[in-house]
This record gives structure tokens, sequence and C-alpha cells, in this order.
């Protein structure tokens, strides 16, 4: 007898089954996308000992009983995503977090491989910062608060690089100034301070993207809230590169350059530039490490968009060929603002790390005005596929590095000419107004959001290690994968609705958060307007320290 | 809450009316203090027009400080007023050794210097005398420009004015523009840089409210020109905006209500000279105010102004009447010292324009 395979305690999710109650209707069976239960046969024999003449005898009676039975599999394992439970009539079955479980070890012995996973940090070692700060500077009589749901607001916040009010050229005709046409000015957007961050619709399933791209326009079009989406590496659709929704949306160029020959042969064909370029360089968050697109999610429709064979696609850690900083603006800055005549923003995103204050330097002096905006994600922040040691432990906690960045423009004077837009965990306490404020107050332009948008379009994975299997293309959603069966789960209408009204609620909230304060417009940078129990946070954030 | 106010008139007139202004508007503030900024001087300055006064509170050995610095840099004294004062230990009042009002001539190497070199030397001047006297807590220089008297002082305005025989009809201190507070700063400790009015190279503004983006607006003028120093009270922060759109950015005046208080997008989207407006909204928002109140300003050449915040939350009356014109918090101040204008003409300055009153006392309104 060998006893050294994976055993069934070894998993992290142990599926608690009760066949008295199970009518082996096999929905649960036929709904895990992960293969993690099967339906199995268990021999049941009783035996009974009947008093007769000759003293007693033995009765049996065997029965072969069709069960639920969980897989011990290093690939086909049960993450807890509670599908099963979900459709079972009765109530019979559901997934119980196993708190003595080591599948990490056991998956690393079993396939030398690393372990990978989707979501973001499952590491909650410490309490979220932002949840340390209050909201503290509230209106009394001389400042009167306002009403949030009678009094009107301006929340708008720039995209594009943001001159010196010395070099606006502005030239005074008849008492009133005109722009001059000497110089044109850089391209600046107005738009919703909360952005929809770059998640690709490699990452996403067709329906998934659809249905935020729905949402967006819908948020756009018919509430006036001017929500912006990135569209994540890889590119669009043809049709929609071509559409008029093309303002909405940021295309973004990562290290892997996938998509860009689609969007770069769509260009004669564009009715709307888009809102903007992002150009990211390394994996959002996770410095180091590329980003991963499983061959499993590489399906035809996503090489077609791409441009690339079906395999594993490994976005490289830096953009190849870039030597530095100065060079980066030069060639891909220009390169791109040349593609788009100078109209479209172009804005760079980095991982929250020691050296993001120094590139943030160096890009507020470019002489070349270029540098629309700069995007700085935290370790909390996630990526569809990462290796969860990457996921884990790499990064910068967002709230400091953004201070840092803001308050390092302060000292040049050069506060909001580039905007900055923050994330990494935004909204992870579900509120993603009051992170959203409490960034902005810090010095965030605005703040954009991945892993909340698919908590809103019905994601039932957490940041406590339940489902997070957005790498394997096997969503129980229909979220995060390409397998057609699957995305069918998935109704668009209903996501985009659920879009939509979080960011109703969610603008609402910014506007209970304004009130208080006074503030009928952004308060980028209102620091005074924070307040902390944490004193080491305090003195760190520059904030106003209470007890 | 602060009050505040303004006389602007065609004759050369007496502190003891902008006392009065204030008096009558009790109610609105706590006795704290007085201040005023006098410009375009009559009475014992009116012949030294063309030379820099210097207007300051200091001990004794502050006074010296502040001569020898001056003398070292060449400037000679031509003319020194001290006021008679009245001490009394009645008298709320928490006074200095001495109030300095001395009339300079210009270092004889700046004989030919043109108007910007002299306002450079002027402005360096001051904040280095600031400096100066800071180190040992020995003085307060409110202004150093020409054709230019402030005083600031702690305590009941009304024991202040006796203090200084402010009450009476003095014809040695007049002058045809006078802005006036009667009340130390809140928001801050009471310190005499804090009241109002504020003054700079011949702008001064007084402000009644509340900046909530007191430091937003800190951090964004800091850097913007070196004379935007102090910053303690939140009110300062206007006439550094209204010094920097109108003299450093050289904009005409009714741009400076655009900066504090921008159209939002949507009215922006309609107007013919949205690039301009969005433009200065997009690269002026760390000057942008939120907070409620008003602003009192006068500009160097004596065109006197009026402007609210957004939301209309703090009020100001604009009145005239024969050779004068008032702007003030409250309209019982008015009242007061102009008893028999035609009230139907007063006007209570709206949330989105500027009233700008002429040296011919003309008065515009300006919508934003």
């Amino acid at each position: 007898m060998k006893l050294n395979k994976i055993a069934l305690d070894d998993l992290p999710w142990i599926i608690e089954y009760e066949s008295d109650k199970c009518m082996l209707c096999g929905k649960c069976v036929a709904s895990c996308s992960f293969s993690a239960i099967k339906v199995g046969v268990q021999k049941r024999k009783k035996v009974r000992a009947i008093s007769n003449e000759e003293g007693f005898s033995i009765d049996s009676d065997q029965k072969a009983i069709p069960v639920i039975q969980q897989n011990i599999d290093e690939n086909d394992y049960c993450r807890g995503c509670g599908i099963c439970t979900k459709v079972c009539p009765n109530g019979a079955i559901r997934p119980v977090r196993n708190k003595t479980e080591i599948f990490g070890t056991r998956y690393r012995s079993k396939t030398g491989e690393s372990v990978k996973r989707g979501g973001r940090t499952n590491l909650h070692t410490e309490g979220r910062t932002l949840d340390k700060i209050k909201v503290g500077r509230i209106s009394q009589m001389t400042d009167p608060s306002l009403d949030a749901l009678r009094h009107t607001f301006d929340l708008r916040t720039n995209l594009g690089r943001v001159l010196n009010p010395k070099d606006i050229d502005l030239e005074i005709v008849n008492g009133e100034l005109q722009p001059s046409k000497t110089k044109s000015i850089p391209p600046n957007r107005s738009i919703y301070p909360i952005l929809i961050g770059d998640m690709s619709i490699g990452a996403l399933s067709p329906r998934m993207w659809e249905a935020v791209a729905i949402a967006v326009a819908y948020l756009n079009e018919v509430k006036g809230i001017p929500i912006r989406m990135s569209t994540g590496e890889g590119g669009l659709p043809e049709k929609l590169l071509r559409s008029r929704y093309l303002k909405y949306m940021i295309l973004q160029i990562a290290s892997g350059h996938f998509g860009w020959n689609r969007i770069i042969d769509s260009m004669p064909y564009m009715q709307e530039d888009p809102a903007g370029i992002l150009i990211k360089i390394g994996q959002g968050a996770k410095p180091g490490d590329g980003g991963l697109l499983m061959a499993e999610k590489n399906v035809k429709l996503i090489q077609e968009i791409r441009g690339v064979p079906k395999a594993d696609l490994l976005s490289p850690p830096n953009h190849q060929g870039l030597y530095s900083i100065e060079e980066s603006v030069q060639k891909m800055f220009l390169s791109l603002n040349c593609a788009f005549k100078f109209k479209v923003p172009v804005a760079v995103k980095v991982a929250a790390s020691a050296t993001s204050v120094s590139v943030y330097n160096n890009l507020l002096r470019d002489p070349y005005n270029i540098v629309g905006g700069f995007f700085l994600d935290g370790i909390a922040g996630g990526t569809g596929a990462a290796h969860e040691i990457s996921l884990n432990h790499t990064g910068h906690p967002i709230v400091s590095k953004l201070r840092d960045c803001y308050l390092t423009a302060v000292r040049q004077g050069k506060q909001g000419q580039i905007p900055l837009f923050a994330a990494g965990g935004v909204g992870m306490n579900g509120n993603l107004a009051a992170d959203a404020f409490k960034l902005i107050c810090l010095g965030a332009s605005g703040v954009f959001i991945g892993r909340l948008v698919l908590q809103m379009a019905g994601c039932v994975g957490n940041d406590f290690g339940k489902c997070n299997a957005c790498n394997t293309g096997r969503c129980p959603m229909g979220i995060t994968t390409q397998n057609p069966k699957l995305a069918k789960r998935l109704d668009i209408d209903q996501v985009a609705q659920n879009i939509v009204n979080y960011i109703c609620a969610t603008d609402i909230e910014l506007k209970k958060l304004l009130a208080p304060v006074g503030n009928s417009t952004l308060p980028i940078g209102r620091s005074d307007a924070l307040i902390c129990v944490d004193k080491n946070v305090a003195d760190r954030l520059d904030i106003q320290h209470v007890c | 809450m602060c009050r505040i106010g303004a006389i602007k008139s065609k004759k050369y007139i007496h502190p003891s009316l902008a006392l009065k202004l204030m008096r009558s508007q009790q109610k609105g503030h706590d006795n704290s203090g007085f201040a005023f900024v006098m410009q375009d001087l009559g009475g014992i300055f009116e012949n030294y027009k063309n030379l820099p006064t210097l207007s300051m509170a200091c001990s004794d050995a502050g006074m010296k400080i502040a001569e020898d610095y001056l003398h070292s840099l060449g400037f000679v004294r031509v003319f020194q007023f001290t006021p008679e004062v009245y001490p009394d230990a009645k008298l709320d009042i928490k006074t200095m050794p001495n109030y300095v009002f001395e009339v300079f001539q210009y270092p004889k190497t700046y004989k030919n210097a043109s108007k910007e070199e002299k306002e450079e030397l002027l402005v360096n001047s001051r904040l280095k005398l600031r400096k100066l006297l800071e180190e040992d807590d020995e003085g307060y220089v409110y202004s150093f420009w020409e054709d230019v008297l402030t005083l600031k002082e702690i305590g009941n305005p009304k024991d202040i004015g006796t203090y200084f025989n402010l009450w009476g009809e003095d014809v040695n201190i007049r002058s045809k523009i006078i802005t006036a507070q009667c009340r130390q700063n809140t928001n801050y400790d009471i310190v005499r840089y804090a009241a109002h009015p504020f003054f700079l190279q011949g702008y001064t503004t007084l402000t009644n409210g509340e900046n909530t983006f007191y430091e937003k607006n800190k951090l964004a003028q800091k850097n913007l020109h070196k004379a935007y120093i102090g910053f303690e009270s939140d009110s300062q922060c206007f006439l550094y905006t209204l010094h920097y759109v109108h003299k450093i950015l050289k904009w005409p005046l009714k741009y400076f209500k655009h900066v504090l208080t921008p159209l939002p997008y949507e009215e922006i989207e309609k107007r013919d000279d949205k690039e301009v407006l969005t433009r200065i909204k997009t690269s002026m928002a760390n000057l942008a105010i939120n907070g409620p109140n008003t602003t009192i300003g006068v500009l160097p050449d004596g065109t006197m102004l009026s402007v609210e915040d957004s939301k209309k939350l703090r009020p100001t009356v604009v009145c005239k009447h024969n050779d004068m014109v008032i702007i003030t918090s409250e309209v019982c101040g008015a009242n007061e010292i102009m008893p028999d204008r035609n009230s139907n003409d007063d006007i209570y300055t709206n949330e989105r324009e500027i009233v700008v009153v002429d040296n011919d006392l003309n008065i515009e309104r300006i919508p934003q």
C-alpha cells in the first residue's frame, strides 16, 4: 500500500455531502466547472443478528448506492466556488474550507510547477490602511455642509497632461482671452474619477467584456456619468474599434504589444479617437511578473484579436528595447502621440514600488509635456492570472506610494500636472466610494478598479481563497473563461445592469462624502479632510492624527 | 464669521468712516481686532505719492533692525509719522511699543530704475524685513509700498479707535480708498499678520468666509511666487490668486472669477469660449475654492471689486451715493454712513458675477 499520494484533507476545500438529502438530480456534477465532484457508488452493507431456536443467525443486506464524491487531484480539485450549493435543490452539498490544507506543498511536489491563481492577494496580515482613515473634516456652521441629493456636484477629473497656467497659451484680444494659434496644447479629457481598469478581452469572456462595454456606454449616454474603461492588453474586436463607442475606451499597449496590429490596421477607419492610450509597464501590480494568459483561454477568437498562435501568452516583464525612462518618453509616448496626431492623452501604468516615485519625478520633468497620466497599481491589485507567490508577496501598498508621488509633485509645484490614478484593492471592502474619496483626498485624480467589476457581475471569488480560478479558463460564472458553454451562463444584460447600478450607487455615495466636507468638486489633495487614529499612518501620510 | 467693508471715495476720507462702517456690523464679529489698509493717501502723506511708505508695528529693537536694514539697502527716510496714542488701562488692546509709518526715498542706484525694478526691490525688502523681525519676534511689517498705509491691531475695535484717536476727524490721515475688518483671525492663532485686509504689491483683499480648499490652494501657491508666504489665514489665498491672475498672468480681471469658482463642465460646454474656460479650469484647479466666502479686492490702480463663491453663502452689498461707493458684508453698515442713498440701487453681488468699481465710481457687473 502506498500512502504518499495527495489525500482529501490536503485539499483546500472539502465537499460536505448529505446523501440522505440528495435526490441524485446530478445538477451539482453537471455545473462544477472544475470537475471537482463526480458521481460514484458506495457499497452499503447491513448485518443483522436474528435470534431463533438455534440461538441466532446472521442476516446481511448489501446495496450499491449512487453518491456524489469529491475528486482528489492536483488539477481537478474543489476551489470552493459553491456553485454546487447554488444549484442543489435540497441543500445537500457544500464546500467547506479545510483549515489544515497543505495543497500548495503537495502541488509543487507533484508537478514541479509554481502555483498559479487568479484574483488578488489573499494574505491579510494586517488591516487595510484605507479603513484606518476616516473623513474627518465635517463642515459646521461657518462652512456649511451640502445636501448630497439636492446640490449639484461637478465630479470630473482630468486624463491628460495639465499644463502650468503660464503655458496654456492664451492671448488677450479686446479684453478677452483667446486660444493662441501659435502652438497646440496637450490633449486633455474631463472624465469621471473612477475608471474601469484594464482587463483584457482574453482574460474575460467576450460576453463579460461586452457587458462591461454596454454598461460604460449606458453610464455615459443615459446616466451622464463619463466613466471610461481601459481595454487591457490584447486589443479590441475590429467592430468596436470602428464604432463610435471607442471614445469611451482607453487602449492599452502592454509589454507584449498584443493586439496592436489590429488597432493600427483599424486606425484609418476609426470614427472616434479613443479616450486615451495606456502604456502598461510590466504586469500591473506585480513588478517582474509578466502577465499570463493561459493556453486554455487563448482560443481562436483571442488568437485572432491578439494576432498570436494558441499558446500560453506571457507578457514580458518590461517593454523590450526600452533602456530608460527618457527613452520610453521619446519612443513610446512620441510615437503613440504621432500615431494619434497628438489628440489622445497617453498615460503610463506602473506597479507601486520603491522606484515609482523616481519614475514619476522623471515624467514630471518631461520637456515634451506628453505624459498624460500616471497609473499606480498597488500590492492588493490583481491580475486574472499570476503566480501565487507574486500575488501574495510582491509589491507596495498603494496608499503611501500614491501619497509619495503626490507630495513629490507638490514639492516641485507640479501637483495635478500629470494626473495620478491609483488602484490595488480599491473597493476591496465593498465600498468603492469611500476608498476612492480617501485616495482622492490623498492626491489621486482618480482611481481604477478591476476585480470589483467582476464581483459586480456576480463573481463568487473573494479575497479569502474562494474560487480564484480565473487563470484556469474554467470560471464557473462564465466571467473569466473562453469556454462558450461556461460563458453562456453569464446574463449580459444582468451584468451590465449590475455595473450600472453599482456605479450609480457609488456616485451617490461619493456625493454623500463630499457633502459633509462642503465640497461640490473633487477634493484632490485635500488631505486635511482626512483623519487617522493610527499615529504611524497619520505621520507617514501627513494627515491629522486623532485619538 | 468676519465682517468686511471697503470705501472708495472721490474725496479724501478718514478711517473713522471705516470704523463706523464696521462697528454697525458688530453683531457679526467678535471684537477681537481691527485692521485697515488705506490707499491713495491724502493728508500729510499726499506729497509723497511716488515714494514707498513702510507700515510696521514693532519693538524698539525691531525698529533698529528695520532702519539699519533699509539704510543698508540705500533707502533714505524722508518723512516719519508717529500716531499719537492715548493709553488707558481700561482699553482692551494689545499694543506694540512702536507704530511706524515712514516714507523712504529710493536708493540712489534706483534713480533710473523701471517701475518693475522698484516693485521688485520693495517686495524683496519687505520679505527680508519680515524675516529679520520674525527671528526674535520683534515686529510686524504689513506693507512697504507707494501710497499705502496699513494698521493691524489686536483688541476691541472701539478701544483700538480710541487708542489711536481714530474716532476724530484728523486731517493728517486721509485716503480715497479704505478697506477694513473688525476681527482677528478665527481659524488659527491670533497673529497680527493673519488679520484682513491682506496686501501685496498694490493688491488688497478681504474675505468673509471659509476656504475649504485652503490646503490645496496653499500647496499650489507656495511655489508660484516668492511673496506668497505666511498663510496665517485661509483667506490669504484669495489675495495670492488675484495677484497671480492679474499681475503675473496679466489676465483681464473677470478671469479671477473663472479661476476662483469655475463653471461646471456642463455649462462650459455650452459656451462660445469653452476652450479658454476649459484650459483655465483644467490648469488652475488647485487655485479654485469651494467654501462659502465673499471677497472684496482692490487693484493697484484703485479699481475695487466684489466677488462671491458659487453657492452664494456669504453676502456683500455694493452701495453708491454721490462721490462714494461702499462694498460691505451687511447693509446696516452702509445705512450707518450712507443713510440718504437710494437703497433700491444697492447691488447684492451674485454667485456668478464680479462687480467692479472704477475710479470714476462707475459700477459694472460682469457676468461669469
